[in-house]
């Protein structure tokens, strides 16, 4: 466990100055109250009304959220075959993970050919 | 703590005394901010050079005090907290951008092991059996800090800015963790400071038999591809152009940071800034050889690659790196949203995983002492399966678009003006009278 206490050390002394300068920022300047500067910057216009809870944002981004997930859990089973690697007798490592990939490719394939990277 | 006992690998690590670990903490906080104040003035300075206009140049000598003075003014700047805003996310989504930035500098192998006040210890922080899954850990932690602010400002531009930059950042993410594994795979282990080990001395080779040469050791040359989806994804990462959609300002104003102000905004601008640095740390930790002494010279010098100097050689890498993004920044436009992630879900992944496939292949042949034929099968098989791909690329690229998605058929192509100017063409219709003796068309007048 000695190898993380210097990570912690220095996440303490992060976080300790970033929450410093966000407090010190509302300290330091100067107070100017003014009805439309609270409002939520839009070039001079109206606001947009934001429904109740914050916006709703495009489900095309869940989609790519949910395709990071899959992805990056095959990026997860690759890091320690890579390190092991050297450790496999013969070609079992090898084919093994080519198998995993293929079997990843197709999903990819199929997303792909449905039009789920597609960005309009 | 307990005296090290170890002589190389991790067990250099976590026997420092409790004072050289708060001071090696002070130390590279202080470096990260001071490398920031150092980023900002170069970037302005050379791409004010690019752009053939002096850059800052009035406060300090060579203006190098100018990012201190922005730094003051941000501080005395007003604080607005618009109306709607979530108050408690709002306050926090800066806190949870620079907080992780910093942290990830941890890992960074600055140099060998050297005595500190009659201490021997290593020119790092820390080292952990996972550190680049550390930094990536801390990658994914920082786009919190983005989405949440763009979540809690309530506006349509931060909002959109927030996710756009969680989508870009993600995606890249996966094909930067796809580049390592390669380099995990040579080095056997995801400690940097083996990777930088691993990274000390190539084998030789012979030249049929001819003559002997020593290999490069250097990851970004035995691993070129990697390397070169590093520098992609790198630039994805760090949300800068030519992929700074997230606040790409002539369509999202600011994106995520538009509603904040004064030193919440520094935090921001600080996280990306100190990002960069660790972005471009880690290609010199992982592709550059970190700290050693580049090929010429530790042959020439055997003691460069001892001592204090190393962190000579980091740096100089580091400000290489820098440089670059700063470059790419001076050179190329911002690319489109779905450019950018089709360069990255459709391109930059295939490749890693087809990359990764090789070098896997090449490297169990040599762990079972394969010989010349064994390889000629292996370049055989990739013709083939280069072959395969297209194929299939065929196949899933789908019928070819209709007539109506077409685009417009070329306009002819205007004479080319005189000169360097973009200058109306001389031989424009006139709006008065004839033109080359000619009666103008009707439509014209």
């Amino acid at each position: 466990m000695d190898l993380y206490i210097p990570v912690v050390v220095l996440g303490v002394l992060a976080f300790g100055f970033a929450a410093f300068s966000v407090v010190m920022g509302s300290l330091t300047g100067p107070k100017r109250w003014n009805r439309a500067k609270l409002d939520a910057y839009e070039c001079g216009i109206e606001p947009t009304p934001q429904p109740v809870g914050g916006g709703r944002f495009p489900v095309k981004y869940y989609l790519t959220a949910m395709l990071f997930i899959v992805f990056d859990i095959e990026i997860i089973f690759l890091y320690p075959w890579a390190v092991a690697f050297d450790q496999f007798r013969g070609l079992f490592g090898l084919i093994e993970m080519a198998l995993f990939i293929v079997t990843v490719l197709v999903a990819y394939a199929y997303v792909w050919r449905r039009g789920g990277l597609e960005w309009d | 703590m307990t005296p090290c006992t170890g002589k190389e690998g991790l067990a250099f690590f976590g026997c420092d005394p409790w004072w050289l670990i708060l001071g090696k903490g002070v130390v590279i906080f202080a470096f990260l901010l001071l490398s920031v104040l150092m980023c900002v003035w170069a970037e302005r300075r050379v791409i004010g050079r690019m752009q053939l206009r002096p850059g800052p140049n009035r406060a300090g000598p060579f203006g190098l005090l100018q990012p201190l003075a922005d730094g003051i003014k941000g501080a005395l700047k007003e604080d607005i907290v618009p109306r709607k805003v979530d108050k408690f996310i709002f306050f926090l989504a800066p806190v949870l951008a620079a907080t992780p930035a910093l942290i990830s500098f941890a890992i960074i192998p600055l140099g060998p092991v050297v005595s500190i006040a009659g201490h021997k210890t290593p020119l790092q922080l820390t080292d952990l059996p996972v550190a680049v899954l550390l930094v990536l850990a801390m990658s994914s932690v920082g786009v919190y800090g983005v989405v949440l602010a763009g979540w809690a400002s309530r506006s349509p531009y931060a909002l959109l800015g927030g996710l756009r930059s969680s989508a870009q950042v993600i995606s890249y993410e996966i094909a930067m963790g796809l580049s390592f594994v390669a380099v995990f795979l040579y080095a056997g282990s995801l400690s940097t400071s083996q990777i930088v080990s691993a990274q000390a001395g190539g084998g030789t080779a012979s030249f049929f038999g001819l003559f002997t040469f020593d290999t490069p050791s250097w990851n970004a040359i035995v691993l070129f591809p990697s390397f070169v989806i590093y520098v992609f994804t790198m630039m994805g990462e760090s949300n800068r152009i030519p992929f700074d959609l997230p606040e790409g300002e002539g369509e999202l104003v600011a994106g995520y940071h538009t509603e904040y102000s004064s030193l919440k905004f520094l935090m921001f601008y600080l996280a990306e800034y100190i990002n960069m640095v660790t972005l471009s740390a880690l290609a010199t930790t992982l592709f550059l050889g970190g700290w050693r002494a580049p090929a010429p010279i530790s042959t020439v010098w055997p003691g460069a690659n001892s001592g204090w100097w190393p962190l000579l050689w980091f740096l100089g890498k580091l400000v290489l790196f820098i440089f670059f993004f700063i470059w790419l920044r001076g050179s190329l436009p911002r690319v489109r949203y779905d450019q950018l992630m089709k360069l990255g879900w459709k391109v930059l992944m295939p490749v890693s995983l087809g990359w990764i496939l090789l070098v896997a292949t090449l490297r169990a042949l040599r762990n079972n002492g394969a010989d010349t034929s064994a390889y000629l099968v292996v370049a055989g098989a990739v013709v083939l399966a280069l072959l395969a791909g297209s194929f299939v690329w065929d196949a899933i690229k789908g019928p070819p678009p209709s007539a109506a998605d077409e685009p417009e058929p070329e306009r002819p192509a205007e004479p080319e003006p005189a000169g360097a100017f973009p200058v109306p063409p001389l031989d424009a219709p006139h709006y008065h009278g004839s033109h080359h003796g000619k009666e103008v068309p009707s439509g014209l007048h």
